[in-house]
């Protein structure tokens, strides 16, 4: 691709003559482009087929994404079209990745309908990922100008008012989801929910694909385990809760059942992220009129989060249920049976819980991000984790996070009192040490050990799955060493 | 029963010493230290009594320990806890609470049901003994 073809063509007449021109050329490639505060600013992994310049390629994502179709239309000269163009301002080879390119896109404010996550999408992912001139594209960051994020109410509740709901501080909240997922009849389940939270769980879960089968109809399940929340709560002392999986198949069904959850005094409900953006902007405006917290299970993320090269980066999709408004949101555990780089899922964490984020590349944070006092997501760790991991996730997610010990807590040899027992006896005995200055990374074994010579259940988890470790290389990890430009 | 409120309940009671390690983790990340105690320990009763207010500007857990020896003097067979305040803006609320006192008998709920419409049942707790 020659210079003439990668700059916008200025005379008004040949860049209007009918016919088709490089994306390049329409004016959708800017280099000298310095983003604006108000723009919204979109990370892009291409990989342009052979032959395609990389600049060109960058061009096209912005064209695509913003105003450009495939060849020139003369309306473009009844708007102020310079501007509704977005622009690709940056491009540099991926470090390590050869025939990838990071390719940064700006867009003016005035593309998008405030408080819409479905809008944002359509514009940011509706075409390019299907363009042929690229083999591949990944939306890798996102940044949105506080003036954008105040269109947005957020989380219903947020991590600070959850806490003070729920009048627990200082240590993760652990749960665990109700297993075998399917088949259990609601009086069966609810005594799953019942050992659970007695046990000292403080949330017990339904999966994402419980909703209301043949085997238990879905007004069962919630009877069944409200009956359990109470009756452990009484026994306890402590607020307990469950979280009620209102996903439906339409927004009048899970408005049905999401009224029934406050009728019987749910402090939470769930829904999966396969209902869809507006679905779950709804729901959220229902949990804040109710005072409900809004747990969101990330059902269906792995088709498109997982492949470096292609699809949707989680910390996107965390970015935007943050500002669709969910209160929960699973994240990753690191050390679990389910993908993640230790440093790219904190990278997710700390997108859900941080007032500002700052340029973090270890952790995939590509651009500042102000949340214009949005609330905080508490994020949820759960899969294949167990008692005997306790330690490292302490040290890696801190104390706002949930906790889910689903298999760790009902396989427990002596039963699920017991499996919930040494899950928070582990959490609170390495809580306890964190904060007498003990070395969680070299210490927390022993810390286990030493709580499980007092506690049976403990020792009995830790005998079982002591040894258990997910050691899988990610395919998700963050390629952010420096370098050169090339534009 | 054991009342297992507050981040520390499913271990032994806290010794002495375990609870001024934890007020010295507290005064370390600069938050003040409440004392609350109450004999109503319902899951919903918010409002414990305050025994002062929070010690904002106390730097020594010496002060906490002495506090908490005069609270169990006059409410010994009470429960205790104390209370951690972050003032930072963005949490502004407790960031730790544990109990430090227990009465020699511990009260338990009874669970209230009252049938309605639908299946319905409508729950509350009440403190007993």
């Amino acid at each position: 691709m020659n210079e003439m073809s990668k700059s916008e063509i200025t005379d008004k007449k040949k860049r209007y003559a009918a016919g088709v021109l490089k994306y390049a050329q329409m004016g959708y490639w800017d280099g000298d482009y310095q983003p604006k505060d108000t723009d919204i600013l979109a990370l892009f992994r291409i990989t342009p087929q052979d032959g395609v310049d990389p600049i060109e390629a960058a061009a096209a994502v912005a064209g695509e994404s913003s105003t450009a179709t495939w060849t020139v239309v003369w309306t473009d000269r009844l708007t102020a079209c310079d501007q509704y163009r977005a622009k690709a301002y940056k491009v540099e080879p991926v470090p390590g990745q050869e025939g990838q390119y990071f390719c940064y896109v700006a867009y003016d404010l005035i593309l998008f309908e405030e408080g819409s996550i479905a809008n944002v999408t359509a514009s940011i992912i509706g075409n390019v990922f299907s363009f042929k001139p690229l083999l591949a594209a990944r939306l890798e960051d996102m940044r949105f100008p506080v003036a954008y994020m105040k269109t947005f109410a957020g989380p219903p509740t947020g991590i600070v008012v959850e806490r003070e709901r729920l009048d627990k501080f200082g240590r993760p909240l652990l749960g665990a989801t109700t297993k075998p997922k399917l088949g259990l009849s609601g009086k069966n389940y609810g005594r799953v929910v019942y050992e659970g939270l007695k046990g000292g769980l403080d949330f017990m879960k339904d999966d994402e694909n419980i909703n209301s089968q043949p085997f238990m109809h879905w007004r069962d399940r919630f009877l069944y385990c409200m009956e359990a929340v109470n009756k452990a709560t009484a026994v306890t002392g402590e607020v307990k809760g469950h979280y009620l999986n209102i996903t439906a198949g339409t927004m009048e069904e899970m408005y049905r059942r999401a009224e029934l959850a406050k009728e019987l005094g749910s402090v939470i409900v769930m829904v999966d992220l396969i209902v869809g953006w507006t679905a779950i902007q709804s729901i959220s405006n229902w949990c804040r009129q109710n005072d409900m917290i809004l747990h969101m299970h990330r059902a269906g993320h792995g088709t498109y989060t997982r492949q470096k090269n292609h699809g949707i980066s989680f910390r996107v999709i965390a970015k935007w249920l943050r500002m669709a408004g969910v209160d929960h949101l699973h994240c990753g555990t690191a050390v679990g049976k389910l993908e993640g780089d230790p440093l790219t899922v904190q990278g997710y964490y700390n997108t859900c819980r941080e007032m500002v984020n700052e340029v973090d590349l270890p952790r995939g944070i590509f651009f500042e991000q102000d949340w214009g006092n949005l609330k905080k997501v508490m994020p949820v760790a759960s899969g294949g984790i167990h008692a005997g991991q306790m330690h490292q996730l302490l040290d890696l997610f801190g104390d706002d996070v949930v906790l889910q010990f689903g298999g760790g807590t009902i396989g427990h040899p002596m039963g699920i009192q017991a499996g919930a027992t040494a899950n928070r006896v582990a959490l609170e005995a390495m809580v306890l040490a964190r904060n007498e200055g003990v070395d969680l990374k070299t210490e927390g074994p022993e810390v286990l050990r030493r709580a499980a010579k007092w506690c049976k259940p403990l020792e009995a988890a830790l005998d079982v799955w002591g040894n258990i470790t997910f050691n899988y290389t990610s395919t998700d990890t963050s390629d952010f060493v420096p370098t050169a430009s090339v534009s | 029963m054991r009342i297992t409120q507050g981040c520390f309940s499913f271990l032994p009671d806290l010794t002495d010493e375990q609870i001024r390690d934890q007020v010295e983790y507290i005064l370390s990340r600069d938050w003040a230290v409440g004392i609350e105690f109450t004999d109503e320990p319902h899951p919903r009763n918010t409002y414990w009594e305050m025994w002062g207010n929070p010690m904002f500007d106390l730097k020594d857990a010496k002060g906490v320990m002495m506090e908490l020896d005069e609270c169990r003097k006059a409410h010994g067979d009470s429960y205790i806890r104390i209370n951690a305040f972050d003032s930072t803006r963005g949490w502004e609320t407790v960031m730790m609470s544990f109990i430090v006192n227990r009465p020699k008998s511990e009260p338990g709920f009874r669970t209230w049901r009252m049938e309605a419409d639908g299946r319905h049942i409508r729950y509350t707790h009440e403190l007993v003994g």
